[in-house]
């Protein structure tokens, strides 16, 4: 169960990334300051960007033309994980089949995870009427119905309060026990409590996994004045 | 050998009635509902047991473009003032028939064209709104405080024959006289509904229109107050025309169609239809309303070749006028 | 990364619209054998055509200023229907716009009546000044609606500030909202610019002869009376460069492009009191007055006979209606594939295919497609089919204003997040684009519907035996029925703006 970049290169206009590195399975934090290329980085990932150059390969499979839909990868982003003109149950339907065409094992299995994230009387609501807390289990919901091994995860609590921030990732780490994640965050307290290891993204070059703990207690110089 | 026969019969008899289709192009103003068209197509299918098609548009634009290739047996509702060109394209006929003795205040001598009606320019006003209507081009040119609607001659044919109707009366002086008439001019419409349109609003006292204008307003709705101002100095002579194809494929029923445009069935038609006067019909069999029309003494017409050596030096004239 | 299906249509339907516009300009000057040269009256008709634009454009920006910040500032029972209403002179079929007009503005008319009442000089609307009355009437609504969206589109916050700050009107008028009208009106004025360059039926109808000659005046002219294909095509050329000129300067100014956009937000500027209270009121009534006294008449006119019209006006009227939705889907289907393929990041030669109908003259359209069609079908079959086509063309790049920004926030938003759960084709038609679109593409659609139903069938050439409404309308006039054709005018506008409006709130309704 891992996550190898081979000598990947993507170069967007004046900006470059660049990775050569095996993530192994389990919860990592990737951190770096803004610009550095961490969302870039989960685009590449997630099938948004094609690298210029090098493979991307998830359990020694090749999946760098993979289109986005395919690949054994969910995605939270900062905003709009939900479509506002649709039910609860059906952004989570969506999981399962997205034309929604569902049958009736699959209408249980929407109802089961609605259940399982403590939102079984709100399906029928549309997101705009949930609170964020609420609307960030939705999307959870999804991300479990989906069951993809690999979770990338773009700041999708920043919004919320540290108390609503903590439950969800509480949330998260009983839903996502087998997954391999990949969690951008700003917060070094997220990481430690959530990610055993971190990625560092410096200046557009993603390196290699490293304990969380040490990596923020002895920063190198660029992290540090990014962490204050 | 009957019972062979009948089932025969019925079969042949749809054939026969598609086989024998009469292609009429025509304008517009013709074929709608409250054009003549109606009329000619019950009349002409009563004895021809054929199929009379009208096909409404452009007509001299689209039989030009169409060239021989043109689906038209007929073409139905050319202007005088046009035929020029028309002739000069080849496409028609000659229609074959006796023009001696036609009910025109004109001879006519032309062998393709063959015309179905005729009427004259003339400025229709409301007794009600314009007491002293001008007794003459001469006292219009003068009049002041009358404001008349006119057709622009690069798009209708009643502005057309404004041009030719001032070009037959002023001669050299036409451009001096479109100067007096131009203030006078309310505005300059692209065809004749709109013109007449804003006569009827009362927006303007004098409209460029028929002799036979007033008619309608007597026969439909009992309204004699609506008059045509009729000018010593002459009217100028318009008609309607019909000519045959010569690549017909039904040479027969185009002939036939010809032969009988200038009968009594179908000229008396004309007046209450087409509400213009018939180009054979003697004066007692016209409708009575067209009887009682004032006539003018003097009809002006200018003929093809004169028309169209004038027709772009006088529309210069008459665009430096309203400059 | 993008679902192949759209993407290829979209391409397809730009392909396809630029060999429309460019191949029938080509047919009408190859049957011409070339192109003839022009005459003195055709450049005086370039002339007029540019300045009667400008004027329009200008004094509709210019009007719209004061009614826009009326609206934007005051709260009143009945404002939304009554910018609703104020919308309705932009999609009247001309011709009924016209009558409207003539009645109120007219020698005749209600102004000029009470103008003498009180005894002040009677106001002409005829040549050219007519020609621009008709065009402000037509596109102060939509010159107000791209300002008031610009109003509303300042923060609540600001306003806030300013009264925090304790700004005087005009403190808020020189730090708000001038450097937004600054923003606002080049765009605004350059959208009326190019739609009255190309407006055909105005100038024909309320005309004035020489002096207010159009380009596409003389284009009917050239065609239609001298048969002078070459002139018509050299003209259309000149039509299409000076548009050409018009969009090369479009490409240093933003046109607004929030036709379809709602007017209903919250907030808005200050309501200042005293006299300014009383001057709003007056532009907004004065605005009402000027835009809803019109269509009042042509009801008015109309109402008498409108029971008592005969059938065939009804089977005219089940004939536009039909004619006017084909154009309206098949208008709001190609600007949806359009749209798509731009917010993609298409290649931008597909917005200008998609904005090429609005610089090409709907005559040459019609005349070059006569001659390409030409023997392989009878034009009376292809009579209400082209109709709708060429239509559904003139109305798509309104239709395409509106929806391009709104594919473009649907692609940012949410164009990710589909693409990860795999929603593509149909199912993302389905699921994301149609219920995100929908209030864009019914107002495009309804826009497309209007244009359609009033269309006054220039291209003549096609005609068959079944007129359209509009057709029936001139008809009617030609037999004399002045009182038929008035309430055949009340028919068609009625029609108009229920097409309309049923689309558009359709599009609310579906969103």
């Amino acid at each position: 169960m891992a996550l190898e970049f081979r000598d990947i290169l993507l170069r967007q206009d004046d900006f470059t990334l660049t990775a050569d590195l095996t993530v192994p399975a389990g919860r990592h934090a990737v951190i770096g300051a803004s610009g550095s290329g961490k969302s870039t980085l989960l685009a590449l990932v997630a099938g948004f960007l094609a690298p210029t150059q090098g493979r991307l390969l998830w359990e020694g499979q090749d999946i760098t033309a993979m289109p986005p839909g395919k690949r054994p990868v969910s995605i939270l982003f900062q905003h709009n994980n939900l479509f506002p003109h649709l039910s609860v149950k059906q952004n989570i339907g969506m999981g399962l089949r997205p034309d929604l065409r569902l049958n009736r094992a699959q209408q249980a299995r929407v109802a089961q995870v609605l259940d399982q994230v403590g939102l079984s009387c709100l399906g029928a609501r549309r997101p705009d009427a949930l609170s964020g807390g609420q609307q960030s289990r939705v999307a959870l919901a999804r991300v479990l119905l989906r069951a993809r091994p690999l979770l990338l995860l773009d700041e999708p609590f920043a919004a919320l309060g540290p108390a609503l921030k903590a439950e969800m990732l509480a949330l998260l780490a009983q839903i996502a026990a087998d997954t391999t994640v990949l969690m951008v965050t700003h917060d070094p307290a997220d990481a430690r409590a959530f990610a055993p290891d971190t990625l560092l993204v410096e200046g557009g070059r993603v390196h290699p996994p490293r304990p969380t703990g040490p990596l923020l207690d002895d920063p190198p110089p660029g992290l540090r004045a990014y962490l204050g | 050998m009957k019972s062979i026969l009948i089932p025969a019969l019925l079969l042949a008899t749809p054939v026969i009635a598609q086989d024998r289709v009469l292609t009429v192009y025509a304008g517009d103003s013709v074929t709608s509902e409250w054009g003549p068209g109606p009329a000619i197509e019950q009349g002409f299918e009563a004895i021809c047991d054929c199929d009379l098609q009208f096909v409404t548009g452009d007509v001299l634009p689209r039989v030009m473009m169409e060239g021989a290739g043109t689906q038209a047996d007929i073409v139905f509702g050319l202007n005088t003032d046009m035929t020029a060109r028309a002739r000069a394209s080849g496409l028609f006929a000659p229609h074959g028939q006796d023009t001696s003795d036609l009910s025109l205040p004109i001879a006519w001598e032309d062998e393709i064209f063959l015309p179905y009606n005729w009427g004259e320019t003339a400025f229709v006003y409301d007794s009600t709104r314009l007491e002293n209507p001008p007794a003459s081009f001469a006292e219009l040119l003068e009049a002041e405080d009358i404001r008349i609607v006119i057709q622009d001659p690069r798009s209708s044919v009643s502005g057309l024959a404004m041009l030719l109707w001032v070009k037959s009366v002023y001669g050299d002086q036409a451009g001096e006289a479109w100067a007096k008439l131009a203030p006078k001019v309310l505005t300059v419409t692209r065809g004749w509904s709109e013109s007449y349109g804003l006569f009827t609003d009362g927006e303007a006292d004098m409209v460029l229109s028929y002799t036979t204008s007033p008619a309608y307003h007597i026969a439909a709705e009992e309204d004699d107050t609506k008059r045509a101002a009729i000018f010593p100095e002459g009217h100028y002579f318009m008609a309607e025309l019909v000519a045959q194809v010569a690549g017909t494929d039904q040479p027969e029923l185009a002939q036939q169609f010809m032969d009988w445009v200038l009968t009594p069935d179908f000229q008396a038609t004309i007046p209450l239809a087409n509400w213009s006067l018939p180009a054979k019909l003697p004066q007692d069999d016209w409708p009575q309303v067209m009887r009682d029309l004032p006539r003018p003494d003097t009809t002006l017409f200018l003929s093809e070749d004169e028309a169209e050596a004038l027709r772009a030096p006088a529309l210069d004239e008459w665009q430096r006028a309203f400059r | 990364m993008a679902a192949g299906l759209p993407l290829s249509i979209g391409h397809a339907i730009a392909g396809a619209l630029a060999a429309l516009i460019l191949g029938t300009l080509a047919a009408v000057a190859w049957v011409a054998g070339g192109l003839s040269g022009l005459t003195e009256w055709d450049l005086r008709a370039v002339w007029f055509t540019l300045w009667q634009a400008a004027l329009s454009a200008t004094l509709s920006a210019a009007l719209a200023v004061p009614v826009a910040r009326a609206l934007a500032r005051r709260r009143f029972r009945g404002r939304g229907l009554l910018v609703t209403l104020l919308g309705a002179p932009f999609i009247l079929p001309v011709i009924v716009a016209v009558l409207g007009l003539i009645a109120i503005f007219g020698r005749n008319g209600a102004l000029n009546g009470a103008l003498e009442a009180v005894g002040l000089p009677a106001i002409g609307i005829y040549g050219w000044q007519g020609v621009i009355l008709a065009h402000v009437f037509f596109n102060l609504p939509l010159s107000v609606r791209l300002i008031l969206q610009g109003w509303q589109a300042i923060p609540a916050e600001r306003f806030r500030l300013a009264a925090s700050l304790d700004f005087a009107p005009r403190d808020i008028a020189r730090h708000l909202e001038r450097p937004m009208l600054r923003g606002v009106l080049p765009g605004v004025w350059l959208a009326v610019f190019l739609v009255c360059l190309t407006s055909f039926t105005v100038a024909l109808a309320l005309g004035g002869g020489p002096r207010a000659t159009t380009v596409e005046l003389a284009i009917y002219q050239a065609f239609r009376f001298d048969f002078d294909l070459g002139r018509a095509a050299a003209l259309g050329l000149v039509q299409i460069a000076i548009c050409v000129g018009a969009a090369l300067l479009a490409a240093r100014i933003a046109i607004p492009a929030g036709f379809g956009a709602g007017l209903d937000a919250v907030g808005g500027p200050p309501a200042p009191g005293g006299w300014r209270r009383l001057a709003d009121a007056a532009v907004i009534a004065a605005a009402a007055a000027f835009l809803l006294a019109p269509l009042i008449s042509v009801t008015l006119a109309g109402l008498p006979r409108l029971t008592t019209l005969p059938p065939e006006v009804w089977q005219a009227t089940r004939r536009s209606v039909l004619m006017a939705v084909t154009s309206a889907l098949l208008a709001s289907g190609a600007a949806l594939a359009l749209a798509l393929t731009i917010a993609r990041g298409g290649a931008r030669w597909v917005e200008g295919a998609g904005m090429l109908p609005l610089i090409a003259s709907p005559l040459v359209l019609g005349t070059g497609l006569f001659i390409l069609l030409r023997g392989t079908v009878t034009p009376q079959q292809m009579a209400l089919p082209v109709t709708a086509l060429i239509n559904a063309a003139m109305a798509l790049p309104f239709a395409l204003r509106a929806l391009i920004p709104a594919a473009r926030t649907l692609q940012d938003d949410y164009g990710r997040l589909a693409a990860s759960l795999d929603l593509r084709g149909w199912a993302r038609l389905r699921l994301l684009v149609l219920p995100r679109l929908a209030r864009p593409l019914g107002f495009g659609a309804g826009l497309a519907a209007a244009l359609a139903m009033g269309d006054l069938g220039v291209i003549t050439l096609f005609a068959g035996d079944n007129p359209t409404l509009p057709l029936m309308l001139y008809q009617l006039m030609n037999g004399y029925r002045m009182a038929d054709a008035a309430a055949c005018a009340l028919l068609l506008m009625a029609i108009s703006l229920a097409l309309f409006w049923a689309f558009d709130r359709g599009g609310r309704h579906g969103a």
